[in-house]
């Protein structure tokens, strides 16, 4: 990034994208914040629900307040449409057919390093910074994504999406700080909102209970059905697939001498499986959709440590590139909550190699 | 940052003259008094006060007690409209309006409309944005006891036939009301040719500070007082008068006025140049408004294939401050109700771009313009 680079910094009101905006003013370049308006249910014009958290009358204040103390322009841009399509839908989609979606990682991946970095480019910007906790670094002509230096706020998860188009153009400042570092940075350049608590996901949804969104969007989606055992059994009734994800032991209304967990959710009968801790783990599974940020998939099997949640602990394993961007995945351990719809990302030591869906 | 900055956005507002500053420094710390006391602090402020009401009467041909100093245009026109609804409610309760009038009047009606039970017609316009007088005697009935129609739109400058309908008003004996906000600075303001009875003028809109506007009244126009207190502007608007502001408002306007067929020449030439060259370089470009009856400096567009805020956006970051003419909240995809009235689609409306000359502008800054208007276009339209 060279000195006379114009920056677009994707503003949130939070305490990380504005330290991210006043590093980068600190450092010279040309700022200029640009907020989302995102989708959320009150742009229905149903007032019952409050704006999407991500871009509410408090949030743009906020961050126009930082825009104004760093003297830098901000700009309110309407990406209702892209959200909606890419992230809501996909989230609804992804309950529709029984998997756990992480509607973050499209974010990411379609509005923010898509539809916004799109319209940064066009109006004028060379680079898109965000405030994740998350490193690029240039390698021999390719674009690398590294995991941010504060191992418990690395955010290159949900930064796997990103291919090397995406990665030119990023820059995350904060990738190099741990987030007290930042909350002091915050605090040394004066910026009010040092002190604001962190984010929450699932920003669209007014309450945050996906459920009661759920219910709103597609009532069918929570019908209720039998619990099964893996035999077929049935052992008690569940209140909607939905209401359920993988691993999960608490809520399934079941007396039984041992604890069960829920080991599938069967759209196509309506039934949620359960069964014993040791009927949960597996050792494999395929992911389709896969990235791979270099741009091209490893020659053959290789050998990786992989996380299967945002904040599952990273498990060795070995992954091999399949047809169709898939790849088969084998742990050296079995996993108790392997989760159809959620991500599985691979990593060699701080390098993040990208990852895909599970299937 | 170092690269060119151009302002084309004086519907919205422009600078002060520094001729109107110099006027208006005097009576904050010299001449401070307050206008209605009798010691000589007083009667330096009440000079200045009526010497400036002098001033604004002298250019609209009418007397200086029909002037009546408010805090803004949109208070001229709530002022306008209330206050004659409410004084003449036992008379009638009918009020005829356009559906491209500026926010002040169309929020202020509809307020009437749905609390205080007067009815309201909204008379067409065309696509050029010109009401026909013919569909406003149409719309009169027994009930009709105000007419309001602006004097030139804010969003697309046409200027309308304001003498044709005050005819019409004067004869049926119904009051004529007309927001003259944008055209102050560059249009005939004598009330008597135009055939008004009330008329709003804001200062910002002329080189004149914002905050201070002003209403003519016709003697003899009843109008019930939306401020209520001390008998200032003989009991029409009660508030001690800010008379540095009164000051600049005066000074802005005589300038403006004394100036007026040589800046309108330029700004017009200016403006056919903006034009021309837009329609030239932008495919599909269309120019909204009125093609002649426009107000001087003003040219606006729909441009098919991007959204008014995004090109006003990336024109900043190129330096060049426009609008999309529509006062639509930050980030709202909400079309504008003048093109809507006008007959574009939302889809066109969302294109929208006003690009308002003013005197400082310069041949080099609509040259410069043309060019970044016509690169920002470019790239947006290949992001959607």
């Amino acid at each position: 990034m060279s000195d006379r680079s114009t920056v677009v910094v994707a503003m949130s009101g939070g305490v990380d994208s504005s330290t991210t905006a006043a590093l980068l003013v600190e450092r010279g370049y040309r700022v200029i914040g640009m907020m989302m308006r995102l989708w959320s249910e009150s742009e229905e014009g149903d007032d019952r629900f409050v704006s999407n958290r991500c871009c509410s009358p408090e949030a743009v204040a906020d961050a126009r307040g930082v825009c104004q103390t760093l003297g830098i322009p901000f700009y309110l841009l309407n990406f209702e449409a892209a959200f909606k399509q890419h992230v809501v839908d996909f989230f609804v989609d992804g309950y529709a057919r029984g998997t756990t979606p992480n509607p973050c990682l499209e974010c990411n991946r379609e509005v923010k390093f898509g539809a916004l970095l799109v319209k940064a480019r066009a109006l004028g910007a060379d680079h898109l910074a965000t405030g994740h906790y998350a490193r690029v670094r240039q390698d021999r002509g390719l674009f690398q994504l590294l995991k941010g230096v504060d191992p418990n706020k690395d955010q290159s998860y949900a930064l796997h999406v990103l291919n090397q188009e995406q990665l030119t153009h990023a820059v995350f400042p904060l990738g190099e700080h741990t987030k007290d570092e930042t909350r002091a940075m915050a605090r040394r350049f004066g910026l009010r909102v040092a002190d604001k608590h962190e984010s929450q996901d699932l920003c669209f949804i007014a309450d945050g209970d996906y459920r009661h969104f759920l219910q709103r969007r597609i009532p069918s989606l929570l019908v209720p059905g039998d619990i099964v055992d893996a035999r077929g059994k049935v052992l008690g009734r569940h209140q909607g697939l939905a209401f359920y994800t993988i691993g999960q032991r608490k809520g399934l209304g079941i007396a039984a001498g041992q604890p069960l967990y829920v080991i599938a959710l069967d759209t196509a009968r309506n039934t949620l499986v359960v069964g014993r801790a040791d009927e949960l783990g597996r050792q494999e599974l395929v992911a389709g959709g896969v990235n791979w940020i270099s741009g091209s998939p490893p020659d053959g099997e290789i050998e990786v440590t992989a996380k299967i949640r945002y904040r599952a602990a990273e498990a060795p394993a070995a992954v091999t590139p399949l047809a169709a961007g898939r790849a088969r995945v084998v742990f050296h351990l079995p996993l108790r909550d392997i989760t159809p719809g959620q991500a599985v990302v691979f990593y060699q030591d701080e390098l993040c190699l990208g990852g895909g869906r599970i299937q | 940052m170092n690269e060119r900055t151009v302002y084309l956005d004086h519907s919205a507002t422009t600078p002060v003259d520094q001729r109107v500053v110099d006027a208006m420094l005097p009576y904050f710390t010299e001449a401070f008094g307050n206008a209605s006391s009798l010691h000589r602090f007083g009667q330096a402020a009440l000079a200045g006060l009526d010497t400036s009401r002098r001033t604004v009467a002298e250019i609209l041909h009418a007397q200086p007690n029909e002037i009546v100093f408010t805090g803004c245009g949109s208070e001229s026109d709530n002022l306008a409209l209330r206050g004659v609804a409410f004084a003449l409610r036992d008379r009638g309760n009918h009020i005829i309006t356009t559906p491209i009038e500026h926010h002040a009047i169309l929020n202020t009606v509809a307020q009437l409309e749905s609390k205080f039970g007067f009815a309201v017609t909204r008379v067409p316009v065309d696509r050029h944005g010109v009401v026909n007088p013919d569909e406003i005697a149409r719309a009169i009935t027994p009930q009709t006891i105000l007419i309001s129609v602006m004097y030139a739109n804010n969003e697309v400058g046409t200027i309308e036939p304001l003498a044709e309908i005050a005819q019409i008003a004067n004869k049926r004996g119904i009051l004529f009301h007309t927001d003259a906000v944008q055209a102050g600075g560059y249009l005939d303001l004598d009330v008597n040719r135009l055939g008004v009875d009330l008329m709003s003028l804001g200062a910002h809109k002329f080189h004149g500070p914002k905050g201070i506007g002003a209403l003519y009244v016709r003697s003899g126009v009843p109008l019930v007082p939306m401020l209520t207190g001390g008998g200032q502007e003989k009991g029409r608007r009660a508030g001690t008068e800010n008379v540095p502001y009164i000051v600049g408002f005066a000074a802005a306007l005589k300038i403006a006025q004394e100036n007026r067929d040589e800046t309108n020449t330029r700004l017009s030439a200016l403006r056919d140049k903006l034009v021309e060259g837009l329609l030239e370089r932008i495919v599909g470009a269309e120019l909204t408004g009125a093609p002649k009856e426009r107000l001087p400096g003003h040219a606006s567009f729909v441009i098919p294939g991007v959204i008014g805020d995004e090109m006003v956006l990336g024109l900043d970051i190129a330096g060049v401050a426009a609008s999309t003419g529509s006062a639509c909240t930050a980030g709202s995809v909400e079309p504008s109700h003048v093109l809507a009235a006008m007959g574009y689609a939302p889809d066109q409306a969302r294109g929208a771009l006003r690009l308002t000359l003013g005197r400082e502008n310069t041949v080099e800054d609509v040259d410069y313009s043309l060019g970044v208007v016509a690169d920002v276009v470019n790239k947006l339209r290949r992001t959607s």
